[in-house]
């Protein structure tokens, strides 16, 4: 695939790595990452909230980077790995956050979850989140209608404890 | 979502001759702003160009005199997390923060934060008249709903804002905007690239057709600011929310008494508000909240407010002693812990 020169409204052959297994697709120009997911790929982990980037519903790793699916177009995606909540787990076994959330009852509907999840596993590879404080404002872009809020960070607070990149504080 | 051609772009040249072949072609970035409104039909471009490829619009670099230059391409989460933004340009770094999501600004980039649009709830519905969407339909937001709205520098056509908290930071930081274009490159001041809506507000800002923004650069002398700065942003939640007003306070501080001083407003027009001789009535003056009220009172003289947003005046004014208060202090607002010291 040329890094260039790819011209045209009919479909666009790209490649992508999604969950670890290298995928060649034709993709219309239109079509978001999301509907890819959710539509032609029928993995429905990731959610539709809004739509419009106001929700973090539909949050994805690409690149090792959080991403809100539905403002991507697919065909942009050509060459990048990307992570759902599908491809979290390793060889049956969940992603330490993924276990987290259970024990700690971080969901109600648990329509939201899989973006938080993802988001969260992002937040804990990024390391700019020490504090309580720091994770409320670093999972600020997914919003929890039923208000799983406080269960959300306690899930993320044992992640993070457990890699030894936060201690924990006093119950607020 | 209109049907439209993709075009990859490889190089500057590549970019900026398909845009100049095309009146509705659209380059594409970060996407979180344009795929937005190609959902809502705001957008219906005949091509999208895509100049995520372009190696020249990328990374953050020294220049030959001590400024650094940050590719169009490159994400604001990245320059909110540089080393040598955060050392020398902190102002910067904490006006990105303030805005949108990490989600958002990981895939939101430089050149795409000043190009975004604005979001007066008009413009977004095709449904309602907007003479920057549809020039010559009308103001839906004068007379409807208008509490996001400009108290400053508008028009009869038009009282929308400039949404950008990054935008805030680079105007008071005096920021370069590098330009490339079918005609060869040339470099904006950051105060004239953004406009006034005047009777031509579909214009955002002064590229001309066929342009593409290449770079930010911020200029070496501005690094004297990176003591006594602090971005203020008031919004009707904590985070994930457009600014009502914000403020963006860069002083210089020498024995006391105010060296320099650099004021930007957010929220209140069509691009990032500042006035000289705000700033000028500062400078010489001991670092106190009279100065400050005064400074605040220059900036927002000849604001009008409209029936929902009046408070923004009195509002603006506070904030900018606040913030004044804050880079005096050498205590820049935290944006993780809201609580405004
Ligand atoms: C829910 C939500 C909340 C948000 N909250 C905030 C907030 O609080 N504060 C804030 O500041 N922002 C906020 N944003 C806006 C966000 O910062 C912008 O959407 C983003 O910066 C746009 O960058 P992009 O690269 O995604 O642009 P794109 O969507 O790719 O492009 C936007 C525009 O810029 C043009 N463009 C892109 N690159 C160039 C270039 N190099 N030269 C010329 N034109 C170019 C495109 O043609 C298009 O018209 C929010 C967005 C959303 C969706
Ligand atoms: S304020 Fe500007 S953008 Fe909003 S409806 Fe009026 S003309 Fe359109
Ligand atoms: S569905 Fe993408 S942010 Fe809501
Ligand atoms: S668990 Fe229901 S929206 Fe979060």
């Amino acid at each position: 695939m040329p890094a260039h020169a790819i011209v045209g409204t009919q479909t666009v052959p790209i490649e992508i790595t999604l969950n670890g297994v290298r995928l060649s697709l034709d993709v219309s120009p239109s079509t978001t990452l999301l509907d890819l997911l959710r539509h032609d790929l029928v993995l429905t982990g990731t959610k539709k909230g809004c739509d419009h980037g106001q929700c973090g519903a539909c949050t994805v790793i690409i690149d090792g980077s959080r991403i809100n699916s539905c403002l991507q177009l697919a065909v942009m995606q050509d060459g990048k790995s990307i992570t759902t909540i599908e491809g979290l787990a390793q060889d049956g076994v969940l992603h330490p956050l993924q276990t987290a959330f259970i024990e700690r009852d971080a969901f109600q509907c648990g329509y939201c979850t899989p973006g938080q999840i993802c988001s969260g596993v992002a937040l804990i590879e990024e390391g700019h989140a020490v504090t309580r404080a720091e994770i409320r404002e670093h999972m600020s872009g997914n919003i929890c209608r039923c208000g799983a809020y406080p269960n959300i960070v306690d899930a993320i607070e044992d992640v993070l404890v457990q890699r030894g990149q936060l201690q924990r504080e006093a119950a607020e | 979502m209109n049907r439209f051609s993709y075009h990859r772009a490889g190089t500057v040249a590549e970019a900026v001759k398909a845009l100049s072949d095309e009146p509705a072609a659209r380059l594409i970035a970060g996407g979180t702003n344009l795929v937005d409104l190609m959902k809502y039909n705001v957008e219906t471009p005949s091509t999208l160009i895509d100049v995520t490829r372009v190696e020249a619009l990328k990374g953050i670099t020294e220049t030959e005199d001590g400024g650094l230059r940050i590719g169009a391409l490159v994400a604001n989460n990245t320059v909110a997390y540089d080393e040598r933004v955060n050392a020398r340009f902190p102002l910067l770094a904490s006006a990105i923060l303030a805005g949108a999501t990490p989600q958002l600004r990981n895939a939101a980039t430089t050149g795409g934060n000043l190009n975004q649009r604005t979001r007066c709830y008009y413009f977004y519905d095709i449904q309602t008249p907007c003479n920057k969407r549809e020039p010559g339909s009308g103001c839906g937001a004068i007379g409807g709903l208008n509490r996001i709205h400009a108290i400053l520098g508008a028009s009869e056509q038009c009282i929308a804002t400039h949404p950008s908290d990054m935008c805030v930071g680079l105007a008071a930081l005096g920021a370069e905007v590098h330009i490339a274009g079918p005609t060869g490159e040339r470099v904006i001041a950051f105060a004239d690239y953004h406009r006034l809506p005047g009777d031509s507000p579909q214009h955002d800002n002064t590229l001309r057709h066929g342009e593409i923004v290449v770079a930010v650069v911020l200029p070496q002398g501005s690094q004297g600011y990176a003591g006594h700065y602090s971005y203020l942003k008031l919004r009707d939640r904590l985070s994930y929310a457009f600014a009502l007003v914000s403020v963006a306070a860069a002083l210089e501080i020498e024995g006391g008494v105010i060296a320099s001083a650099r004021i930007a407003l957010g929220g209140v027009a069509h691009k990032p508000w500042r006035r000289q001789d705000a700033e000028d009535s500062l400078v010489g003056r001991p670092a106190d909240d009279r100065a400050f009220a005064e400074a605040a009172g220059l900036l927002v003289s000849g604001a009008l407010g409209h029936q929902h947003n009046a408070f923004k005046i009195d509002l603006a004014c506070r904030a900018i002693v606040r913030a004044l208060a804050q880079a005096a202090a050498g205590t820049p607002q935290s944006q993780t812990d809201k609580r405004i010291a």
